[in-house]
C-alpha cells in the first residue's frame, strides 16, 4: 500500500497506525498522528485501518520559542529555520 | 513576602519563561534552560525525521516531569493551521496548554488578532489553557480574555528584533485592565529589558532569541534570572516618583 508520510512516498504492508510506527520504529508516547488532517488519539493507534493514498503525518515536539520567518509549517521549506536546527542533530 | 505565580491552579516557580529554538543544540538548550531558572520551556510542533528514526529528542533533555512543557504554533499563518497544530500538540501528550501564535505577516512576524481571537475562541471551548501571542494593544488583550484566555501574552517588539519594550504605557494599561497574567512575549534584547517588564508589573516574561543568539548563551540565561527576580522585586517594594529636581536624602539639621 502507498501512503504519503510526512509528505514522502511511504510503501508499506502495514495497514493500522500503530503497526505503521512500530515499522517507522517510532515509539508512539512523545509523537502525535495525523491521518488525513484527523488527529488520531493514542488509544485509537493499534485499530486505525490506513487505507491506500493516506497523507500521513508524524510529529514531535523540537525546539523552539518565537517563530521564525523561515520556519514553515508542515508543508514547509525544511532547509531553514527550526528545521535546519533538528535536521543538523539529526533529530 | 510569598509571591506565588497561578495560571488556573497551575503553579509556576519561575516568573522568566524560557523559548527553545536557536540553540547550538539540545545540551546547550538544557544548560541555558537550567541557568535561568525556568520551568516553563516553550516548544514547536514539527514532524518527525522518519529517515533517520533513531534521532535524539529534545525531550530527553528537558524532561516534561520536570519542565512544564508549552507547545506553540509558531509558524502558523492561518486559524486553521493554528488549530491543527493545537491539536496535534495536545496529542503529543504533555499538556493542554498552548501558546497560541497566529501569525500575519512573514517580515514583521505581527500577529494576526482577528485570526488569533477566533482560534482563541475555539481553543478555549475544547478545553485548551490558550496563551496568545498579541500585539500591545489593551482592547484585544482584553477581547482575548473575554473569549476564554488563560493569559494574555503581548509583544514588547518584534519578535527576534531585541528591541526591548517599545510601548511601555500600553503593556501598563493592559495590567490595568487584564484580569488574566500578562506574560511578555518577544522583544526582549537584553536583562534591563526583562527587568523593565517586570517592574511594570508583568506576571512574567517569555525570551529565547536574547539568550539563544547572545555571545554566552548561558551567562545571558542567568542574567535574565537575576533581572526578572529584581523587576519582580522593585514592582512589589513600589518605586519612587519621579521628580524633575533634587531632593536632599541627608538631613541638613546638625550641619556646621
Amino acid at each position: 500500500m502507498r501512503l504519503a508520510v510526512n509528505g514522502e512516498t511511504y510503501h508499506t504492508e502495514k495497514d493500522t497506525v500503530g503497526d505503521l510506527l512500530v515499522e517507522m520504529d517510532i515509539s508512539p508516547e512523545r509523537v502525535a498522528v495525523e491521518v488525513n488532517l484527523k488527529v488520531i488519539r493514542k488509544a485509537e493507534y493499534a485499530g486505525y485501518k490506513l487505507q491506500e493514498g493516506d497523507s500521513v503525518e508524524v510529529v514531535y515536539f523540537v525546539g523552539g520559542g518565537e517563530v521564525d520567518a523561515r520556519n514553515k509549517c508542515i508543508e514547509g521549506r525544511r532547509q531553514e529555520g527550526l528545521w535546519r536546527i533538528s535536521l543538523s542533530l539529526g533529530a | 513576602m510569598e509571591d506565588k505565580f497561578v495560571i488556573r491552579g497551575i503553579e509556576f516557580s519561575s516568573r522568566l519563561w524560557i523559548g527553545t529554538g536557536k540553540y547550538r543544540n539540545f545540551e546547550e538548550t538544557a544548560r541555558a534552560v537550567e541557568a535561568s531558572g525556568a520551568d516553563v520551556v516553550t516548544v514547536a510542533v514539527r514532524r518527525v525525521n522518519i529517515t533517520d528514526r533513531k534521532s535524539e529528542n529534545l525531550l530527553d533533555y528537558l524532561d516534561p516531569r520536570r519542565y512544564k512543557i508549552l507547545p506553540n504554533t509558531a509558524g502558523c499563518y492561518t486559524v486553521e493551521d493554528a488549530l491543527r497544530y493545537s491539536r496535534l500538540a495536545r496529542e503529543a501528550g504533555v499538556s493542554e496548554m498552548v501558546k497560541l501564535e497566529v501569525i500575519g505577516d512573514e517580515k514583521t512576524l505581527f500577529p494576526d488578532t482577528i485570526g488569533l481571537l477566533k482560534a482563541t475562541e475555539i481553543l478555549a471551548r475544547e478545553g485548551f489553557m490558550v496563551f496568545p501571542y498579541t500585539n500591545d494593544d489593551p482592547i484585544m488583550a482584553k477581547r482575548l480574555e473575554d473569549a476564554g484566555a488563560a493569559a494574555v501574552m503581548p509583544l514588547g517588539a518584534p519578535i527576534g528584533s531585541g528591541l526591548g519594550l517599545r510601548n511601555p504605557y500600553n503593556i501598563r494599561i493592559i495590567l490595568e485592565s487584564a484580569k488574566v497574567p500578562v506574560i511578555v512575549d518577544a522583544g526582549v534584547g537584553t536583562a534591563s529589558d526583562a527587568n523593565i517588564a517586570m517592574e511594570l508589573g508583568c506576571d512574567a516574561v517569555l525570551i529565547n532569541t536574547a539568550i539563544a543568539g547572545a555571545r554566552d548563551p548561558i551567562a545571558m540565561a542567568e542574567a535574565m534570572k537575576h533581572a526578572v527576580i529584581a523587576g519582580r522585586l522593585a514592582f512589589k517594594a513600589g518605586r519612587i516618583a519621579k521628580k524633575l529636581y533634587a531632593t536632599a536624602s541627608s538631613p541638613l539639621e546638625g550641619m556646621v
